[in-house]
Formats: structure tokens, C-alpha cells, sequence
């Protein structure tokens, strides 16, 4: 797949220069067009207005406890009520680059204490409005200052990668071979072979652990590989870090690959999000970490990316902050949090298991190992299109259309229905053969 | 070849001819080293030099952040009443709609534009939550930049706020000024205003401080904004007004959107940023909007998809916090009353200080005219200083604040005003 910009989602702006529009009469806006829905969100509203009983909701990314419900972490509730109570605190801005108790904690936690890029002084923390913002404050520095122009993510990848890269200036998007459906596991060979073709400088978008929507990581040495190929191809790695902890349970075990590649001496950045780790979904926490070979490069760095981040949005919000920022540079509540992590990380890996029980014992047709192979929130469970619509349509199971499911939509009170109803529709539709 | 010559681009010279034969396997320098340091921020500058001088009698004039009579930031009432009710509400930290919450857009636009008016009632409003003031913004000029059908350059007034021409540009528009701030008369100058603007393309797009402009505190009188809204609407020109402190200028939120308001009435289609930093205090927590008012039902919803998606790629969906404050002071009748008090009383404590700063310019014996410290409102003052003056009130008298002269009243307090009057005076006079 290969994007330019103009065909991505702006397309209406030529549209609007083909109309004679006359001021006085017609309004200037006229020829806007309604854009597509995004489909998560439309599925997530269909969800919404449905009223059947047994309905699940396995679209959006966002954890649920047991009883399907949003779950605020106890160390969160403390740490608000602790901020609230003190009196010392105010609602100035914060820096441009943010608050530096978390950005500085962040980075440390995904590169770990014996990182020698932060022995030496060549890492940096920027606090970003969570993930997303991570990504496209990193996007932007590498497209206007490091003059990048090429990006790669993996097919599939998290659907907002693409114009998050293409609005921040890059030419060029396009996809590198990561599933393959039919064996249901990482397609290995066509990435190396999709990297090896990369033109040098091209940006590497990598997901450093739980892939979105595949759930499928490389293995540690498929990873070492990655990275010989990357340092072999003038390459610059990206990483995605959206799930670290949450995936395994384990931070230091989740940034395994990220640490790798900071033990290989690469420059790189990394976007990290504190949305799902910390279940601060809508407080936008997040940590742009940058690593460079020389350190001399980490003041001109900041003070360019102050200058992007000035011209988006001036700071960054502070009450998240405040909450990651404290709990992580505090031992014991580190624990507490590292608790509440294993927490979710758990009950994700015994719906997992659950739902594969279930489907072996029934002998749905197809393999189901990969529902416990993969990691983290979701699962590309190798349902085609029309099992999906089925899916929808008749069963209330909500899921979307590449067939991705979020684990912790299940529960024990519904995965028997979910199990029973994809057998249902694995066992009553005739996909394509890809 | 092109590896080669990409080379050169990002390591001048480390590398040697062996090295650059063969690929890039070996990359001993960064990406990096041709990355420049970007200028100092002027307004963080003075700030920095004000934390280092030890002078006990240190004024700093430079941020514009309110302080109380005290010199200290102030967390209004209403906002503290507000996080206590929504701590009582135990609410999730789930997403929020990309477009922020409708319940938070709906009185964001209302208190702009008035509880009952026309324009809402009718859905011609596509409003979403942007990050503060400089968000709403960079939405809005994003919007514009795509989807505007007329000339993609922003009319500014000339002087304006530092970080719009930056932000405009960086959206993709072109920048360009009209004439504003009158240097000989610390005031505004109207007739070069409505002749530049007579000057403007048509179908431009010109930017208007709504109310306490920033960094003069000059605004235009009821009757010159009469005019603007006239020559604007002759000249076919898209008006985006940018109001960051409604209430905050005279204490009144209705006097203050006076303009807004008006230009709808007059029939302008309308871009509206609005910012609760200043007037509920809300600064880190990062709470504004960016609206469009549209011609239709259906244009209003087009519109605010296209929004969603231009949001979307940036940060996904905005930090609830600050928002939920906004909302639960507006949507409650009694914090809506007290806020009314608190931003009314934060209005008066400037103005009384402007009214204190100029008798006591007086009383010092200065025989300038410093009409303009009063006639002025917001946050700021153009003193008219000269820089060189800037720099004597620095160096002899520890006072801080930005070379064009400009003062933030909100650091001015009761008890350093006289202070403050004697230092100018003494550059001055």
C-alpha cells in the first residue's frame, strides 16, 4: 500500500477549487464534503444504540474489568486525591517540553537503568499529548528538520498511523508485509524483504511491543535481525510504544526490543503511551523519547522540537502528568502500579486462553493457537469480512472489519456467547480463499 | 550515488572515502549534527534572568499569567468549587470524543456567542475542544489551510500575539499584516487599520483579537469595530477572530464578545478560537475551542467531520480535565454565578492597577502622557518605552519585562506600584 499526500484525507481540498463560490450569496464552506467516518468510532456508536442484551463490544482499544466496566487504577484515584489536598500546587503552564519529573521517569522506564544512551546523556524525554502525540511531534522533527520524507509501518498497522506521518509533512507512506493470514503469524520474510527495499533515510515505524492490530511481535531474534537490517540500510527505527507493561505484565520484558536496539548504539525515537499502561485514556499522557549518538545534539534537538511544539498547541496538559510523573519517580508506588499492570495484563492472557479452550473443544474449523500466541489487548483472529458482518449483523458482537478484537471486551460473563458465535459463523460462511 | 549525497546531508565530516563506499553500516555521527540551536524564547528569557537577579525589590512584568495582590498565582473559587463537585462525581478516564465533549462545546460556543443565540440553536455551530487557546488555533488555521476556497494568507494586525505568525505558517497559510497599534499615540490606529484592510485582496482571511489585544491592550471602540465589520464584509474577507480572554478585559463576558457577536449579526460567517486559560485560570489544564459558524445544518456537520480528521492525526482527542472544570461551571447555575465574580474581580484588580500605576506616574512628577496605561485593557500594557529604557528599568531597577515595552498589569500589585511608578519615571523623565 502506498499513500501519498494528496490521496490521503484532504482530497476535498481540490474539490473545493473546482467551485465558483460567490461570497455574498453562498457560504464559503459550501463545498466542504462530509468526510467517512472513522471506523472504530462508527462502530463504537453503533455499539452504543444497539439494544440487544447479549451485545459486546470488541471494537475500541480500552481495558474493562470483568464486569465489562472502564477500570480507574486505585494508585490513580489516590494520586488525584493526594494533588487535590495539596495546596502548593497551581494551574500554571507547564514548560514547552513538559513536565520534566515525568518525561525524564518515562524515559528511564522504557530504556531501563542500564541503558547506555542514558548513562551517557544522549536520551531525552519529551512530554506529548499521550501516544498520538508523541508520534506526530517525533513525525514532525524528522519531516521538517531531519528532511525525511519516506515513512513504513507494518500492514496492518494502527489505522491513525498513516495521515498521523502524512500531516506532519512526510511524501511518502508505505506498507512493509507483517501478517500472514494464512499462516495466521508474522510474514518475516516479506519484511525483511519490504525493508531491504527501503530506500535509505526512509522512517521505520515499529511496534515495540503488542503489534496493533495483530497482537503478533517478532521473536527476539527476528528482532536482531530487523536491526542489522536497519543499521545495514541507513534506516531510522521509530518505535511505537503504546502498551509497555500492559502487554506482558512486565515492563523491562516489554521494552525488550527497544532496549535491543539502545544496546546497538542506533539513534532512534520513541512515542509512548500512558493512555492503557495507566488507564489515563483521556488525560493524553505521553512521552516522546529521543536517543542520539552524541549528546552534543540533545540541546539543538529540544529547542527545535519547542519550536514545533509552540506552533501545535504552546504546552502540554498537566493534571496526567502530575499523576505519571509522581507515581514513577516513587518506589512504592511504582509497585503499587506495577500491581494494578499485572492485573490487566492477566486477566487479558486468561480470556485469551479461555477463548481458545472454548473453540478447540467445540473443533471450530482453522487453528486457534495464535489467539494465545499473540500478546497484548488485541487479536487478529483471522476472521474474514463476512464472518465479521456476520459477527455485527447477526450476533451483536461488535469487532472490526479486519477481524481485529479487543481481549479485554471479554469477560466471563460473555465469552461462552462470543466463543459460541464464532463458531457459529466460522462453521456458516464461505470466505474467499486469500 | 543518492546514498552517497544523503550522506553529506546529515554527516558533514566524520566519515572517510572508504566508509562512504561502502554502505551506511557504520554510522559513527548522528542524524543530527546539523541541527541548529533555535532562537530563546524572548518572553522565557526574561523570566530566567528575573529568577537569577537577587534584588529583593524584583518586579517580573514578562508572563502573561494572573497573579493576585499578592504577586501569586490564583486558583479561582469556582474552580475549586467545580473540582470538588466533579470529584464527588467519580468520573472514568475514558477517551473523550475527538471533537471533546459535546456538552463542553455547546457552552463553550454559548458563552461566546450568548445562551439564547440564534446561531446555536440552529446548528449552524461545528465546535470541538482544542488544546487551550494555541490549539484552537492551530486547528482552525490547519481547517483553513485545506479547505478555505479563497486566498490562503492570514491578515494580522500588526503588532500581534508572537506565537501567531509561527503557528500560521506552520499550518501552511501565508502571513501577512494590517496596520494596528499607533507608536504616537500608545493607541489605536483606526484610520490605518481601515485603510490597510481596504487594501486586503478579496477573499482573504483576516485575524481579529477580539477583546484585550495582545501585546498592545488597544482595543477598537464599539463604533470602530461598526466600521471594521463594514470594510470587511466589502471586502469579501474571512473573518477569524481569536478571543483568549473573554471576561478577563472588562469583567463583563457580554461587553467583551461584543465583536463577535456583532459580526455574526452583520452577517459574516465566522472562525471563533477561545481560550479558558486566562479567564477561568485553567492555563496547564489546557481547555479552549475553535468554531466555525456555517450556513447550514448540513455544512456545520461536514465541517466538523473534516475537524475530526484534521484532530485525529494530531493528538487523537483532548485531555478532559480542564474541559470538565469549563462545563461544570458554566452548566451550573451557582459556580456559573461565582465565576462571574471571580473573573469580574481579576478584571477590577487590573484595571486598578492600571488606575494606580498612572497616578502614581503622576504624582512622581512625570510630565508624560500616560493616558494609554488606563485607556489600554487585559492583561498587557504598551508602555511606549523605548528599548533602551527597557533595558535602564532592567539593569537599574531589577524590573523584567519584554524589549517593544510591553508589561503584564497582572504582576503589578498594591504593594510594588509605587515601586514600579518611580522606576519608570526615573527612565523616563
Amino acid at each position: 500500500m502506498n499513500l501519498t499526500k494528496s490521496s490521503a484525507a484532504i482530497q476535498c481540498f481540490y474539490r473545493s477549487f473546482c467551485h465558483e463560490i460567490t461570497f455574498m450569496a453562498t457560504s464559503k464552506f459550501a463545498s466542504v464534503e462530509k468526510a467517512p467516518p472513522i471506523e472504530v468510532f462508527a462502530l463504537n456508536n453503533t455499539y452504543v444504540d444497539d439494544i440487544f442484551p447479549q451485545k459486546v463490544n470488541l471494537g475500541p482499544g480500552a481495558y474493562r474489568t470483568d464486569e465489562g466496566k472502564p477500570w480507574v487504577l486505585p494508585v490513580v484515584r489516590q494520586m488525584e486525591q493526594q494533588l487535590a489536598a495539596d495546596e502548593t500546587l497551581n494551574k500554571e503552564y507547564l514548560p514547552v517540553l513538559g513536565y520534566e519529573p515525568l518525561a525524564s521517569a518515562a524515559t528511564s522506564m522504557l530504556l531501563g537503568s542500564d541503558s547506555p544512551s542514558l548513562k551517557e546523556g544522549r536520551a531525552t524525554g519529551i512530554q506529548c499529548l499521550s501516544g498520538t502525540g508523541a508520534l506526530r511531534v517525533g513525525a514532525e522533527f524528522l519531516a521538517r528538520i531531519g528532511k525525511h520524507t519516506v515513512v513504513y509501518s507494518s500492514n496492518p498497522t494502527w489505522g491513525n498511523h498513516s495521515l498521523v506521518f502524512l500531516n506532519a509533512g512526510f511524501e511518502t507512506y508505505r506498507s512493509y508485509r507483517y501478517w500472514d493470514a494464512a499462516k495466521k503469524a508474522l510474514d518475516f520474510d516479506g519484511l525483511m524483504e519490504d525493508l531491504r527495499n527501503a530506500p535509505a533515510n526512509s522512517v521505520i515505524l515499529l511496534h515495540a511491543c503488542a503489534h496493533n492490530p495483530t497482537g503478533v511481535d517478532p521473536t527476539q531474534d527476528q528482532w536482531k535481525q530487523i536491526a542489522d537490517l536497519i543499521e545495514e540500510r541507513g534506516l531510522f527505527p521509530f518505535f511505537d510504544s503504546a502498551y509497555q507493561g500492559f502487554a506482558s505484565g512486565d515492563c523491562d520484558r516489554d521494552a525488550w526490543a527497544v532496549r535491543y536496539f539502545d544496546s546497538r548504539g542506533f539513534e532512534m525515537v520513541c512515542a509512548q503511551s500512558f493512555a492503557k499502561n495507566f488507564g489515563l485514556y483521556n488525560e493524553r499522557v505521553g512521552n516522546l523519547t529521543f536517543v542520539a549518538k552524541d549528546r552534543a545534539v540533545i540541546e539543538p534537538v529540544r529547542s527545535q522540537i519547542t519550536l514545533l511544539v509552540r506552533a501545535n498547541y504552546s504546552n502540554p496538559p498537566n493534571h496526567g502528568a502530575r499523576i505519571v510523573g509522581t507515581v514513577l519517580n516513587n518506589p512504592a508506588l511504582t509497585e503499587q502500579w506495577k500491581g494494578h499492570i499485572k492485573t490487566m495484563a492477566d486477566r487479558i492472557i486468561s480470556m485469551r486462553h479461555g477463548l481458545r479452550e472454548r473453540l478447540e473443544k467445540m473443533e471450530t474449523p482453522g487453528t486457534w493457537n495464535h489467539i494465545t500466541d499473540q500478546i497484548g489487548m488485541f487479536s487478529f483472529t483471522g476472521l474474514g469480512p463476512l464472518a465479521v458482518d456476520k459477527l455485527i449483523a447477526e450476533h451483536h458482537i461488535y469487532l472490526l472489519k479486519g477481524g481485529r478484537i479487543n481481549m479485554c471486551g471479554l469477560n466471563t460473563n460473555n465469552i461462552d456467547y462470543v466463543a459460541k458465535c464464532i463458531h457459529e459463523v466460522v462453521t456458516t460462511t464461505q470466505e474467499a480463499s486469500l | 550515488m543518492a546514498l552517497i549525497s544523503s550522506l553529506k546531508i546529515f554527516s558533514p565530516s566524520t566519515l572517510t572515502t572508504a566508509q562512504n563506499a561502502l554502505s551506511v553500516s557504520s554510522r559513527n555521527s548522528s542524524w543530527w549534527s546539523h541541527v541548529e540551536m533555535g532562537p530563546p524564547d524572548p518572553i522565557l528569557g526574561v523570566t530566567e534572568a528575573f529568577k537569577r537577579d537577587t534584588n529583593p525589590k524584583k518586579m517580573n512584568l514578562g508572563v502573561g499569567a494572573y497573579r493576585d495582590d499578592n504577586g501569586k498565582p490564583f486558583i479561582l473559587p469556582s474552580v475549586k468549587m467545580a473540582e470538588a463537585e466533579i470529584e464527588k462525581k467519580n468520573m472514568d478516564k475514558e477517551y473523550s470524543p475527538i471533537s471533546g465533549s459535546p456538552e463542553f462545546c455547546k457552552a463553550t460556543i454559548n458563552l461566546a456567542l450568548g445562551e439564547d443565540n440564534e446561531w446555536t440553536k440552529n446548528g449552524l455551530n461545528a465546535t470541538v475542544q482544542g488544546i487551550s487557546g494555541t490549539g484552537s488555533l492551530r486547528i482552525g488555521t490547519s481547517f483553513l489551510s485545506a479547505f478555505f476556497p479563497g486566498n490562503k494568507d492570514l491578515y494580522m494586525p500588526t503588532p500581534t500575539w508572537g506565537n501567531h505568525v509561527p503557528l500560521a505558517k506552520h499550518a501552511g497559510l501565508g502571513v501577512k499584516q494590517y496596520r494596528y497599534y499607533d507608536p504616537k499615540t500608545c493607541g489605536f490606529d483606526f484610520h490605518g487599520a481601515l485603510q490597510d484592510i481596504a487594501k486586503i485582496p478579496e477573499r482573504s482571511m483576516i485575524l481579529l483579537h477580539a477583546c484585550a489585544h495582545n501585546p498592545t491592550g488597544v482595543d477598537p471602540k464599539p463604533e470602530q469595530w461598526a466600521e471594521m465589520s463594514k470594510v470587511i464584509k466589502e471586502k469579501k474577507l474571512f473573518p477569524f477572530f481569536d478571543m483568549a480572554y473573554q471576561g478577563f478585559a472588562s469583567g463583563d463576558i457580554d461587553k467583551d464578545a461584543t465583536p463577535v457577536r456583532m459580526f455574526l449579526k452583520d452577517g459574516h460567517q465566522i472562525a471563533l478560537s477561545q481560550s479558558y486559560a486566562k479567564n477561568m485560570g485553567l492555563y496547564g489544564e489546557r481547555a479552549g475551542a475553535f468554531s466555525l459558524i456555517c450556513s447550514s445544518k448540513e455544512e456545520a456537520a461536514a465541517t466538523m467531520s473534516q475537524l475530526k480528521i484534521i484532530i485525529r492525526p494530531m493528538y487523537s482527542n483532548p485531555p478532559v480535565t480542564g474541559a470538565r472544570i469549563a462545563t461544570e461551571i458554566l452548566t451550573n447555575p451557582s459556580l456559573r454565578s461565582q465565576w462571574l465574580k471571580d473573573v469580574k474581580g481579576m478584571a477590577d484588580r487590573i484595571i486598578s492597577m492600571r488606575q494606580l500605576l498612572r497616578s502614581n506616574l503622576a504624582k512622581e512628577g512625570s510630565s508624560r502622557d500616560w493616558a494609554h496605561i488606563t485607556d489600554q485593557i487585559g492583561m498587557f500594557c504598551f508602555t511606549g518605552m523605548a528599548p533602551a529604557q527597557v533595558e535602564k528599568l532592567t539593569k537599574d531597577f531589577s524590573v523584567y519585562l519584554t524589549k517593544d515595552g510591553r508589561i503584564s498589569v497582572a504582576g503589578i500589585t498594591s504593594k510594588n506600584v509605587e515601586y514600579l511608578a518611580h522606576a519608570i519615571h526615573q527612565v523616563t523623565k
